[in-house]
């Protein structure tokens, strides 16, 4: 497809939504949204990408490959409950730092292991709707 | 404790994950296999944990049973955890001379142990959905072995598994979504506990029987097997072989969980049910085995009348029954998985998996044939093999019942699948090669030979050590039919932890 309108259009479109699934990737810690929405919408502003400038573009513009992005997402979200094997705790068991406090009431904001397993949700999606999607644009 | 229910599911995760990064040189290779060795001794202590405290339970993430996610371990889950990692370590190494480079660079490792981690949990979660969650993990991975390197043949198979599978899927979901409505928790501890109470008990029954066809279709019992003779043949034969050995077995499993934990306020319609089936599976399996002609197509029918005689452990619902059924369990994994390893010698020594276009192989390499007639053997109940021993004790069982047929059903097929071992012997080892080709295990460069090899001697030494020792294993296989039968433990180790 060759369309001026598109491509020029495509680019705007791609900033914003991989703006806004950043957005939602985070915001998804206390409120609806997360690491599959976000992954799902991440990967939507490649497709839009893919089919206004063709899936050779999208793959270059994403310098990664996304079956590689869906495994290390796999590796992030493993390490995320692994990390509580530290401190004695269960499996996946969340574990929180809170900064400048010591409860979610009192600090400025937490480090903690669930965002690092919803950021490998994210890539997960990201990388595993992305890889399907640009095989059959490909394939078509 | 809850590490010891974690690492049978979080290793093969950890090795995919490498596997799948690595797998364009040879280094991911000997991930999979260090993953595949790493998880063998985890379940190892798995098991030694279980042998001590009898039952073991751990709340993943923290979250108190049954609201979150419990891993729990008894002695049927550890067996099964320990035999899975002793089939997925054998196929890894064989596949070290039979898997190419380009299957490798496919994903191959990574498939596989997805694929592992998926029967590990489906093995070892308490939770019903969480079930239905590894299932589909299994399914996916398998799906992806199943076609990889996709030639047509394979893609066909792939289908009809893929669309047969979905089915049993299908009702499977929709079971446990009654299931919740009925009780409101999908733990199977609590469920045991909440099923007694619900007041129309025949729901009940419907319920239970959307499981068993969802569990049937992944077992591939009467009437629902036609999707495993369809698709396990065309695969390499490291996969057809892990295949074969343990993911009907999941089925099995979960057949024997729920069915002796949560559906048994019915005993008499739901094991009747189950007793009929088993002999229909056993007497079809084997009458479709004798009609086929291909060594896999042949070995592929084998699984099915097989699992007629684990599922019957189950029907007949008494200790002695399950023991065997527990007991036929473990023994076909490592007989059945080891017959699909030997056919992939075989025909690459004699060139063809057709038996009317392979032969003289017994000339060429006696050593191949002793290894295929030990498992053979074993299959159809030899003395003093491990098979003699699983159908022992499952045929008494029923003649204890006084289910004079079923246990005439069960000696039948014993005789039949002699039958068909035979004929595999006669047209693949005896026979002269009828193009006048000389079958030579030469052909297979040594640097394949010994790792394909390596694990067909391992499992055939296994099969001779449980025939010749057998009560360690029945024993074993007892205390899991006690578990199985009388829950009472295995509920208070789950829910017991909210107590605390």
């Amino acid at each position: 497809m060759n369309s001026i309108i598109v491509t020029a259009g495509a680019r705007i479109l791609v900033a914003l939504l991989l703006v806004f699934s950043v957005f939602m990737l985070l915001r998804g810690h206390n409120l609806p949204g997360g690491g599959f929405i976000g992954g799902l919408l991440g990967a939507t502003a490649f497709i839009v990408y893919a089919i206004a400038c063709g899936t050779a573009e999208a793959r270059k513009a994403l310098r990664v490959s996304p079956e590689g992005l869906a495994m290390v997402g796999l590796g992030v979200a493993l390490v995320a409950g692994l990390i509580s094997a530290l401190t004695g705790d269960p499996f996946f068991t969340g574990q929180w730092y809170w900064v400048g406090g010591d409860s979610y009431e009192t600090a400025a904001f937490s480090i903690n292991s669930v965002l690092v397993f919803d950021v490998g949700v994210y890539m997960v999606v990201f990388g595993g709707i992305l890889s399907l999607i640009l095989m059959l644009e490909e394939e078509l | 404790m809850s590490w010891y229910l974690a690492a049978p599911v979080a290793i093969p995760f950890v090795t995919a994950v490498l596997a799948f990064l690595l797998r364009n040189g040879p280094a991911g290779r000997w991930v999979s296999l260090a993953g595949s060795v790493a998880l063998l001794v985890a379940s190892g202590l798995l098991m030694a944990q279980v042998i001590e405290h009898g039952v073991i339970a751990g709340q993943m993430s923290n979250w108190e049973a049954p609201f979150g996610i419990t891993l729990v371990a008894d002695t049927l889950s550890a067996v099964m955890v320990v035999i899975t990692a002793i089939t997925g370590l054998a196929t890894i190494v064989y596949g070290m001379g039979e898997i190419r480079p380009r299957i490798e660079r496919l994903g191959y490792h990574a498939l596989f142990h997805a694929m592992i981690a998926g029967v590990c949990g489906a093995f070892l979660t308490g939770d019903v959905f969480n079930l239905y969650v590894w299932f589909e993990v299994m399914l996916i991975a398998s799906f992806g072995l199943l076609v990889i390197g996709g030639n047509k043949a394979q893609i066909d198979a792939g289908i009809k598994y893929v669309a047969l599978n979905l089915v049993s899927t299908l009702a499977f979901l929709s079971g446990i979504g009654m299931l919740y409505g009925l009780t409101g928790t999908l733990n199977m501890a609590d469920l045991h506990l909440a099923v007694q109470e619900v007041e129309n008990q025949a729901l009940v029954t419907v319920v239970a029987m959307l499981f068993m066809v969802g569990f049937g279709v992944k077992a591939a019992v009467f009437p629902l097997f036609f999707w495993l003779p369809a698709a396990y043949h065309t695969p390499s034969f490291s996969v057809s072989a892990v295949f074969a050995g343990l993911l009907t077995k999941v089925g099995v499993y979960a057949l024997m969980r729920m069915f002796t934990l949560v559906f048994v306020g019915d005993v008499g319609f739901t094991h009747e049910i189950l007793l009929w089936v088993s002999a229909a599976t056993m007497l079809t399996g084997v009458l479709g085995a004798a009609a086929q002609s291909e060594f896999r197509k042949i070995l592929s029918f084998h699984i099915i009348s097989q699992i007629g005689y684990m599922t019957l452990g189950l029907a007949l619902y008494t200790p002695l029954g399950l023991a065997g059924g527990v007991f036929y369990l473990v023994h076909h994994i490592i007989v059945k998985a080891n017959l699909f390893l030997v056919a992939g010698v075989a025909q690459k020594a004699a060139g063809h998996n057709e038996l009317a276009r392979i032969g003289g192989l017994y000339k060429a390499a006696p050593f191949l044939g002793l290894l295929f007639i030990i498992p053979a053997f074993s299959l159809a109940g030899f003395p003093p093999l491990s098979g003699f021993w699983a159908k022992f004790v499952v045929v008494k069982a029923s003649l204890e019942l006084e289910y004079w047929f079923i246990a005439f059903v069960a000696l039948l097929v014993g005789l039949l699948t002699i039958y068909s071992m035979t004929k595999i012997w006669a047209a693949a080892f005896w026979k002269p090669h009828p193009d006048g080709y000389e079958p030579k295990l030469s052909r297979i460069p040594p640097g394949d030979l010994w790792p394909m090899l390596l694990p067909i001697v391992a499992l055939a030494v296994m099969t001779m050590i449980i025939g010749l020792f057998p009560e360690v294993f029945v024993q074993l296989a007892e205390t899991a039919a006690v578990q199985l039968l009388d829950p009472t433990h295995y509920v208070e180790t789950v829910l017991g932890e909210v107590a605390r």
